[in-house]
């Protein structure tokens, strides 16, 4: 996954075309037929349907649906968790960064691989874990019982199962950038007298901040959409441990499909916004 | 060790890096390998062998494997377009393909059932016109999953082709070869690596997805009903056996996987001079 | 095969990279096509390629227009600068490629492909790399099998872009050499790019200098070097000093023994080799300063300092041979005697 969530300048894709390159008309506007053709069906037609549903009922039902309790709820405990995972996760992707480019030891490579696990491991995998250790019949399952704390079925499963599932994220984007740049700016700073705390605030970070804004940024929409390993802890109590994704999900099983799209527009709004901050952020690498 | 001579902050840093990775990914995962040693060998060759467990893993793989081809080959397409041709709006599909990373996996799970249900816009057209049905079915499956897969295949092809050597091709012009000659015996071998970790991260996703799928799946045992979800139903019927015994099965099986796929590669650079 | 290329011009968005070029390459020469970087001697190579499509303008070979032919029609060869082998084949498979795309009618069997491709290795004197991978190769053993590679579908001209621009400075010199000595061998019509006139001088029987997407001059590196037809060539082709006459230098090159009374121009060029220089008799008559000598293997070159009318210091350059150097006894800040014996004027 790690080279699918690279991202790709831009500006790059400007095409000289030279003659001895350049394919017969017939076959670039094929081609180009099929492609589009294809980013229609798969991407712009579900992207237009999110839309579509969530007023197609009046822009009045809309609202009310955005309204209830249980809506609200599900968006506050979204907000919530992500507010929780994203810095948590962003502090551990600098401090994992910082060691593994700046440092060499041993177990390097064993370490960057296992930061990438989560990467390959289902989501309801992700989700079943958190069971296996706090559920009823899990392995603290008797202790917690005993002392009245609820993790599972509750928020702090949640937050959890999204931690382990957004673990990898921002460590992905700064290692292979922060490896590329060396640490030659770093050693010269600390030459000059200027401290390691300094250096990393003076230095390092104001190197890698859109990369990190990069990863922070994949990392809140996977926070804020995370949809499976939610599912497993939480329990789907309405109003109560339902995120937005998971709100979506009994209204659209319960055949409430206006309700349903309400809240997937809402989160089809934040891929929307995720899309156009990345790409500008893209642009803003590319350029620095 | 000349490296660290003298940065500051190895100790904090991965000391934090080693305890946070441990309590959050390693502690709980291990938990899996730890539960399955409850189960004996019979108990889990029973569990993996029942009928409806096969099938949930043929439909899981049998459905990932024909969405990453599907995918690889048009995402293949579309990273090509997209780096080699200028027309207008390029930079706005560009952008686009990255939707489904961005879009979470329930709302898109919702939209593609409602696209493909019976009475949906795409699975109406098909089923009156073809009688083809999508939605409940194992190519309803596919279809989801190559909605998941497009932004792994195109984004890890778009980049090699980018730093493509063009002189590369124009050295082949140059000694006669033909354009569809350049294309299977320059351009492809040079970027199939990439379209194979493309086609490999499709896949996996793909063997793991839940999501985008159960919407759209139908879920019916035998038929239509994928790993992950199998393990959810475990999960509800207090079967934490079962759920554990299909799990741990469906990890190996995807290390193993990604591990083939990593030593194909390595083969393939080493036998084209990369390495 | 001869090369005619006529009144080729060349747009890149508003830059004109190459305007009404006339160039005719007899066959079997060896042209070096000189200038500095941007002044469009590349695009030219890709144009007679057909890599690269002129706005206007024929490119004829051998007699035949070939301008509208794709580059894999035109029966050329082209080694790239940074040499584009295939990286995903062996150095066999790279040689072997021309002969292996040919349509079936006009492929040779594999036992032909086989001989001839040794062959060409043994040529190059790289037959025991033929299973290495491009990656393996150092960057003159690349130069020298996309050589082979170029040669092996017998094109009627040779194009090299820049071939020894990669190189260290030492394989650069061997490989010049070797590639007169193959040129000399195999006399096919060689075209290659370069910025570096000594490279030029040595390598090709034909100098072409280019500046701003003009042809400043073509001949001979002996005409070229003698007989500059301009300043910038007179400049851009080895060492020479610049007099001009509306500076005050007037008096000055009367006196260092060059006529300016019929003046044939209004700048002056003198090669450091026509300069002559002895230890001066006349304390109050001096008018040079030898200020530092550098050693260039068998040769000096001395620095001079003049002072002009105007008060204002400006070296003056001579080179000799060292045994005529050290008989004449000087040193730093010695006073010194100068006589120009020939220059090149500029209007």
């Amino acid at each position: 996954m790690s080279a699918a969530t690279q991202p790709v300048n831009p500006a790059r894709l400007f095409v000289r075309e030279q003659r001895a390159l350049q394919d017969p008309n017939w076959i670039k506007w094929s081609l180009i037929a099929i492609a589009l053709s294809f980013i229609g069906l798969f991407i712009c037609l579900p992207l237009g349907l999110v839309i579509f549903q969530a007023f197609s009922k009046g822009i009045a039902t809309y609202w009310s649906a955005l309204a209830q309790d249980d809506t609200v709820a599900a968006i506050k405990l979204t907000l919530l968790t992500a507010i929780i995972t994203v810095p948590l996760n962003t502090v551990f992707g600098v401090a994992a960064a910082w060691a593994i480019t700046q440092f060499e030891f041993p177990g390097k490579s064993l370490l960057t691989t296992l930061i990438d696990l989560p990467f390959s491991v289902s989501p309801v995998i992700s989700g079943f874990i958190f069971v296996l250790l706090f559920g009823a019949q899990g392995w603290f399952g008797e202790w917690l019982n005993a002392h009245d704390v609820k993790i599972i079925f509750a928020v702090p499963g949640i937050v959890l199962a999204t931690l382990f599932i957004t673990f990898p994220f921002v460590a992905r984007q700064l290692i292979p950038l922060m490896q590329e740049m060396g640490n030659q700016e770093e050693e010269a700073a600390l030459s000059l007298g200027a401290s390691g705390w300094k250096t990393f605030w003076a230095v390092t970070i104001p190197n890698i901040k859109w990369a990190l804004l990069y990863g922070v940024l994949l990392c809140n929409a996977r926070a804020m959409g995370e949809f499976g390993a939610v599912s497993v802890v939480s329990g789907h109590i309405r109003g109560v441990t339902n995120t937005l994704p998971l709100h979506v999900e009994v209204n659209y099983n319960d055949y409430d499909v206006v309700g349903a799209f309400a809240g997937a527009s809402i989160l089809a709004a934040l891929a929307i916004v995720t899309l156009i901050l990345k790409t500008a952020l893209e642009w803003r690498q590319a350029n620095r | 060790m000349a490296k660290s001579s003298i940065m500051p902050g190895f100790r904090p840093a991965i000391g934090f890096t080693l305890v946070y990775l441990s309590l959050v990914v390693l502690i709980p995962l291990s938990t899996l390998v730890f539960k399955s040693f409850q189960l004996s060998w019979d108990d889990y060759v029973n569990i993996i062998t029942s009928k409806r467990v096969l099938h949930s893993f043929r439909v899981s793989f049998v459905t990932s494997l024909v969405a990453a081809f599907v995918a690889g080959f048009f995402g293949f397409i579309v990273a090509w377009v997209l780096v080699r041709y200028s027309f207008f709006g390029k930079r706005f599909f560009h952008a686009l393909i990255d939707f489904p990373f961005a879009l979470p996996t329930a709302v898109a799970g919702i939209v593609l059932a409602t696209i493909f249900q019976p009475s949906g816009f795409l699975g109406k057209l098909l089923s009156e016109t073809f009688g083809i049905q999508v939605a409940f079915k194992p190519l309803g499956i596919v279809m989801a999953l190559i909605f998941i897969s497009i932004p792994f295949v195109v984004r890890t092809v778009e980049p090699v082709l980018l730093e493509f050597e063009t002189t590369m091709e124009e050295a082949a012009l140059s000694l006669g070869a033909t354009r569809l000659q350049v294309f299977t015996k320059i351009i492809f071998p040079n970027v199939f690596p990439a379209l194979l970790t493309g086609f490999a991260l499709a896949f996996a996703r793909g063997v793991g997805e839940y999501g985008s799928v159960i919407f759209i799946a139908g879920n019916i045992p035998y038929v239509s009903e994928i790993v992950p979800l199998l393990i959810v139903t475990k999960l509800e019927q207090f079967d934490f056996e079962g759920a554990t015994a299909i799990a741990l099965t469906m990890l190996v099986v995807s290390f193993l996987l990604l591990l083939v796929i990593n030593m194909l590669q390595y083969w393939v650079r080493k036998r084209s001079g990369q390495l | 095969m001869s090369i005619l290329l006529s009144n080729i011009s060349k747009k890149f968005g508003t830059f004109a990279a190459l305007d009404q070029i006339n160039l005719e390459i007899p066959e079997g020469e060896l042209v070096a096509l000189l200038g500095p970087s941007g002044c469009g001697k590349t695009t030219l190579l890709r144009i007679i390629a057909g890599l690269e499509s002129a706005d206007e303008g024929r490119v004829l070979i051998s007699g035949q227009d070939k301008t509208d032919h794709d580059v894999s029609q035109r029966g050329i060869g082209f080694v790239f600068q940074h040499y584009a082998l295939f990286r995903h084949m062996t150095v066999f498979e790279n040689v072997a490629f021309g002969l292996r795309v040919k349509s079936r009618r006009e492929r040779p069997s594999e036992a032909i492909i086989r001989k001839k491709v040794h062959d060409l290795l043994n040529l190059v004197q790289l037959d025991w790399l033929h299973d290495r991978y491009p990656d393996q190769l150092s960057g003159g053993q690349r130069q020298r099998i996309a050589l082979a590679r170029a040669l092996a579908v017998e094109p009627s001209v040779l194009l090299l872009d820049e071939p020894f621009g990669a190189l260290d400075a030492g394989v650069r010199k061997d490989l010049r050499q070797w590639l007169r000595n193959l040129h000399h061998d195999l006399n096919v019509t060689s075209i290659f790019v370069t910025h570096d006139q000594e490279e030029a001088m040595e390598v090709a029987s034909q100098v072409v200098v280019l500046n701003h997407g003009h042809i400043e001059q073509q001949g001979t590196p002996s005409d070229i070097y003698d007989h500059p037809s301009n300043e910038f060539v007179s400049k851009f082709i080895g060492q020479t000093n610049v007099f001009n006459l509306e500076e005050h230098d007037a008096d000055w090159l009367q006196t260092a023994g060059l006529p300016t009374t019929h003046q044939k121009g209004r700048v002056a060029h003198v090669r450091p080799h026509d300069i002559v220089i002895a230890k001066s008799t006349d304390d109050n008559d001096a008018f040079v300063i030898l200020k530092d000598w550098q050693h260039l293997g068998s040769l000096i070159r001395i620095e001079l300092v003049k002072s002009s009318v105007n008060g204002q210091s400006a070296s003056v350059y001579a080179e000799m041979p060292n045994d005529q150097f050290r008989r004449l006894q000087l040193n730093k800040g010695d006073k010194v005697d100068l006589r120009i014996r020939h220059a090149h004027w500029f209007h």
